[in-house]
């Protein structure tokens, strides 16, 4: 048994009251004051969200584009210096090792940031694809922590405590920056479907930065908040969690991210097989849907279509912000179409659910 | 209101039991919810119905997690709480009145007997809170 990991937060938490869960090996905050006031808080105001458990991996030298480039479905060769974008991790059969952000420093010099469950393993899989290039592919996320400032007060709470103007760091960009005294990397991205900043610094700063931004938030709103809101939060936001919406064995394609699936860039891992989909059609396809009744559905109930079992919803919770049940599921293509009606096995009863627009919220800009 | 009324009788499974002659009102208590947070959903059994002590009766459910209720004594569904239906939140902020949940028809008196008191609860939540 491996001894559990904490954040350099961990105190923190505990001092704030938060129930701790253990997640992915992590000991880690799963909610404060409760799920529904922190996620409302986000909708309406600013959450504090401690993700120094997601991995960091950096690849330089020479060939880090080419290294990326083949590993990664999105062109990271459009990307501007200090742009970021979202990535599969690809497989050769066109699935997903994991998804990532992908953070430009320079064409020999990019960050990418993964999931925590996954941290080992994308390492090893990316550093066996730099065999013959003139590359340096480490693994770094034992070297920072990382706080997420999600919600619409963000850039108020934030502004004051950096040197930078925030305004000239645009949605998807990130910036180099003094905080109060501390050197960060301020990206304006998140996983909640709201305006925000991810920080990353050293861990002997992050109580420092995480408790300043506590302070300076307060009279705006701005709460704590744990696991499973930024759960309920980026399903709102359809936002994929690997595990559940993707994995090894959902291609970038069926998982409806066609718009990170750049072809014309050149050969990248599994770009043959998602040429041939696009060619033949895809066979499934995941789908967003809402409960007729009001029923919550959860990971994993069982989904019938037709009367036949094809499958398990992938994410499903109440809906905190939209106030109605949510979820999705992979249906067969032809299913795969806003308004069909399918069903969900609940404690043994079928719940009617329907197919809906997603994302299910999306800020106004 | 106390957090745990003397006149109840509760469970180690969280719910509570009053008793009026030969019918029992049940629902879950204070610690219950608190561990839940807002409840968005309740689903309860039918008038009529038959359940044995320590069969499920239904489930609660907050934004995270779904949790089941059990029968703290056997009998037959006389009564069910449908305001919760539209007010779940009954349950978070008004537990032993308002967030009742169903009130039974006693078949066996002595299953009464196993329930803790105030005080004996009290007690199991603190040796159980570590």
């Amino acid at each position: 048994m491996t001894e559990i990991k904490r954040t350099p937060l961990n105190d923190a938490h505990r001092a704030l009251g938060a129930k701790m869960v253990e997640f992915v090996g992590w000991d880690m905050p799963v909610q404060y004051s409760g799920t529904m006031p922190e996620h409302l808080a986000v909708r309406t105001a600013a959450g504090l969200f401690d993700v120094s458990h997601m991995g960091e991996i950096e690849v330089r030298g020479k060939d880090a584009l080419k290294l990326v480039q083949l590993i990664s479905s999105n062109d990271a060769s459009k990307l501007a210096d200090t742009q970021i974008h979202y990535s599969a991790l690809m497989t050769p059969q066109g699935t997903f090792v994991d998804d990532m952000l992908v953070h430009r420093f320079h064409s020999e010099y990019f960050f990418l940031c993964v999931n925590a469950s996954n941290i080992d393993k994308d390492f090893d899989w990316i550093a066996s694809n730099a065999k013959g290039l003139d590359v340096e592919v480490k693994n770094t996320s034992d070297k920072y922590f990382q706080i997420a400032l999600q919600g619409p007060r963000s850039v108020e709470i934030l502004q004051p405590l950096v040197d930078i103007d925030l305004s000239s760091i645009k949605y998807y960009w990130f910036k180099e920056s003094n905080f109060s005294g501390i050197p960060v990397l301020l990206t304006r991205t998140g996983y909640t479907g709201e305006d925000g900043f991810e920080i990353y610094g050293l861990p002997d700063e992050a109580v420092k930065v995480w408790d300043k931004v506590l302070e300076q938030g307060q009279p705006f709103g701005l709460v704590p908040a744990g696991l499973a809101a930024r759960n309920t939060l980026r399903l709102e936001a359809k936002m994929m969690l690997y595990g559940n919406d993707i994995d090894d064995t959902t291609t970038v394609l069926e998982a409806d991210l066609g718009w990170i699936v750049k072809l014309a860039k050149g050969d990248f891992l599994g770009r043959d097989v998602l040429v041939q989909q696009k060619e033949k059609g895809l066979s499934r396809k995941i789908v967003g849907f809402e409960v007729l009744d009001r029923t919550p559905i959860r990971d994993g109930y069982p989904v019938f279509v037709d009367g036949q079992q094809i499958g398990q919803v992938t994410s499903g919770s109440p809906s905190p912000f939209l106030k109605k049940n949510i979820g999705l599921a992979y249906l067969p293509i032809d299913k795969a179409t806003i308004g069909t009606e399918f069903s969900v096995q609940v404690r043994g009863r079928d719940i009617a659910v329907r197919v809906i627009e997603t994302p299910f919220y999306k800020r106004k800009k | 209101m106390a957090e745990y009324p003397d006149n109840l009788l509760y469970t180690k499974d969280h719910e509570w039991v009053r008793v009026d002659g030969t019918l029992v009102t049940i629902g879950i208590t204070y610690f219950a919810q608190s561990e839940l947070g807002d409840i968005v959903y309740i689903e309860l059994p039918k008038v009529g119905e038959r359940l044995a002590q320590n069969d499920s009766f239904g489930s609660v459910e907050s934004v995270k997690a779904v949790s089941e209720i059990f029968m703290p004594i056997s009998g037959t569904i006389e009564k069910v709480n449908d305001s919760l239906n539209d007010a779940p939140d009954h349950v978070n902020n008004d537990p032993y009145a308002q967030g009742w949940m169903i009130t039974v028809k006693i078949e066996t008196p002595s299953e009464l007997h196993a329930l803790m008191s105030a005080t004996e609860y009290e007690d199991f939540l603190s040796e159980n809170r570590n």
